[in-house]
């Protein structure tokens, strides 16, 4: 049952898929989209700022930039 | 503001996050918008059976698969500038998004995907209700989504639910409960949510009149703007209420920001509300303000100096006082980090007590001159006025249509065809400005009194960040063409009818 169930689901999409006409432009646009924000923009531009640092690491990093941009 | 550092690197850290947050907000509202009226066309076909409506509901389903495609992930950049550009905010406010956004995320991708799917492929497919409901949950899906972006920006206005931990750093959530449902969030999810269902009616109704201005799909876009125009109404006037609610929220918590949005500067008992120059209602700030006919409204002059009586009782502390305890508290967290980490626990216990008396104004410490605390109150003022001013516009706009469409006039009156057309473009301008105003009003504090934008950025160099801001520029401009183009087209084949109609 389960696995006739399965069988349903995947049909249900693969038929949806086929049968798209302007889908398929809109899926362009999605994947081509999830590579450039993934792909080139997370990867090579937006690094993660406190990345490569500990736990402990970032505390100190943080509480010392906390304290420092406020002293005059 | 920053000595340390370079008040470019501020500004255009600030550019960068409002150009993308506000291309963001240029395909969310639609998303909500349509959602509402597609679901309510379905509704009536399964309702009535007539296929008229079916078809009807496909076609607006189309334009929302568009919008949607397009728009789809563009709010994740947000969350990658968090990591980036914002590094000192994240790590402080990091406990209390982390896990209700990963939840949020889970929860919408697993919904969107699944009812989305069903909703495109599954005409023919599924039963009529089940699909109905996928149409619904859909929407619903994207609703939620929605509520939790905006508690955690209620959060940054009204931080509550929280306890800040000198030892982490970082705020921990104590209270769920108090976040998730604070006053300012609740408000601000209904009024954003509401006018969002504006944008959607605007553009059903503009888009429909489109197609009578070309005499074509006459009654397919009368049908449309019946249901279009009828969301629209109530939309715009719950708008109109839920923005006097937030009114009242704002004045009681970010008092800067409603004196800025008046362009109020000395204040006082029973103020007038300024509609335009000396264009003046007597009294109707105060009013819509504290719900109080003489109720007391402060002005910047009053905020910066303080002196006058709280709601509470207490009386409100000076710019200078404030700053000053930030100081104390900033003080103290350096205090208490150093002593703790030297195994010193007394000092480190007494700079604890000295920082938790003090840390209500906490952020008030980096700020190094008290002018520092006005927002830029042209932008404001004028933002709030747009925004308001078509409030009351789509109320008269969606009044008017409805009479005529009941008068079977509409068909024939091609300036109000043409004004529905026009009126496309008011909408997410009205939309766009009521996040200027939120978000203009509110600096220069990243988190209300916490924590100013110059405390929350990350030292990166500023070309890199003027660099990423262009990036951003071009990408979401070839998105948006793209949206444009397909949407037109898709606009000018205009509804397909089923062929066979049982
Ligand atoms: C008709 C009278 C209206 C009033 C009294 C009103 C009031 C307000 C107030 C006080 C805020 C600031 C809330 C905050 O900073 O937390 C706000 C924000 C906002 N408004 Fe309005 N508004 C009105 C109409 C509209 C219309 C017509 C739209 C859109 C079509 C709109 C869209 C927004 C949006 C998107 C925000 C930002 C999100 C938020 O903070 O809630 N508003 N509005």
């Amino acid at each position: 049952m389960s696995h006739s169930l399965l069988t349903r689901i995947w049909m249900f999409y693969r038929d949806g898929f086929r049968e798209m006409t302007l889908g398929r432009t809109l899926w362009a646009i999605i994947l081509i989209k999830l590579f450039i924000m993934f792909f080139i923009l997370k990867l090579f531009f937006f690094p993660s700022f406190l990345s490569g640092k500990t736990t402990e690491e970032k505390q100190q990093y943080v509480g010392e930039e906390l304290v420092e941009r406020a002293n005059p | 503001m920053f000595e340390h550092i370079d008040t470019s690197l501020i500004d255009w850290s600030r550019a960068q996050f409002a150009l993308t947050a506000m291309y963001h907000w240029l395909f969310v509202p639609l998303t909500l918008g349509l959602a509402v009226i597609m679901g309510l066309m379905e509704t009536f076909y399964v309702t009535t059976g007539k296929v008229f409506w079916k078809d009807t509901a496909r076609f607006w389903m189309k334009l929302f698969g568009i919008n949607f495609a397009v728009g789809v992930a563009t709010g994740l950049i947000l969350e990658f500038e968090f990591g980036t550009n914002w590094s000192n905010y994240s790590w402080f406010v990091g406990d209390i998004f982390g896990a209700p956004l990963a939840i949020e995320g889970i929860l919408a991708f697993f919904m969107e995907a699944t009812f989305i799917a069903v909703m495109f492929f599954g005409w023919n497919k599924v039963s009529k209700r089940f699909h109905l409901a996928s149409t619904w949950l859909t929407g619903l899906g994207a609703t939620i989504s929605a509520w939790w972006i905006l508690v955690a920006n209620a959060w940054m206005q009204h931080p509550v639910g929280m306890a800040f931990n000198p030892e982490t750093v970082r705020n921990e959530m104590v209270d769920f409960t108090a976040v998730a449902l604070s006053p300012m969030a609740v408000a601000k999810f209904f009024h954003t949510v509401l006018s969002c269902w504006i944008v959607g009616a605007v553009f059903v109704v503009g888009v429909s009149c489109w197609y009578l201005l070309r005499n074509r799909q006459k009654e397919f876009a009368l049908g449309s703007i019946k249901v279009g125009a009828s969301v629209g109404l109530f939309a715009a006037v719950a708008t109109a209420w839920t923005g006097d609610i937030s009114g009242v929220q704002v004045a009681k918590l970010q008092p800067m920001k409603i004196a800025a949005a008046e362009g109020l500067y000395n204040g006082g008992n029973g103020m007038p509300f300024t509609i335009v120059g000396d264009l003046k209602v007597p009294k109707m700030l105060s009013i819509l303000a504290t719900h109080d006919i003489e109720g007391y409204v402060p002005g910047i002059n009053n905020l910066l100096e303080g002196g006058y009586q709280l709601p509470d009782g207490t009386t409100a502390l000076s710019a200078e006082e404030k700053i000053k305890r930030g100081q104390i508290a900033i003080t103290a967290l350096d205090a208490f980090r150093k002593a703790h980490k030297a195994g010193d626990e007394t000092t480190a216990s007494t700079a604890r007590k000295t920082l938790d008396e003090n840390v209500e104004y906490f952020g008030y410490g980096y700020i190094k001159d008290p002018s520092h605390l006005v927002p830029n109150v042209e932008l404001t003022f004028w933002s709030f006025r747009i925004m308001v001013g078509l409030g009351g516009y789509f109320i008269l706009f969606f009044i008017i249509v409805l009479i005529m469409s009941k008068k079977e006039k509409l068909a024939y009156m091609r300036w109000l065809q043409q004004a529905a057309l026009w009126t496309i473009p008011l909408a997410y301008i009205g939309s766009q400005a009521g996040w200027v105003v939120a978000e203009v009003g509110r600096q220069p504090w990243a988190i209300q009194d916490m924590l100013p934008v110059g405390a929350a950025i990350s030292k990166l160099q500023t070309g890199s960040v003027q660099l990423t801001f262009f990036i951003f520029l071009i990408l979401f401009t070839v998105l948006l063409c793209a949206e444009t183009g397909i949407m037109l087209k898709a606009i000018k084949k205009g509804p397909e009818e089923t062929k066979n109609r049982k």
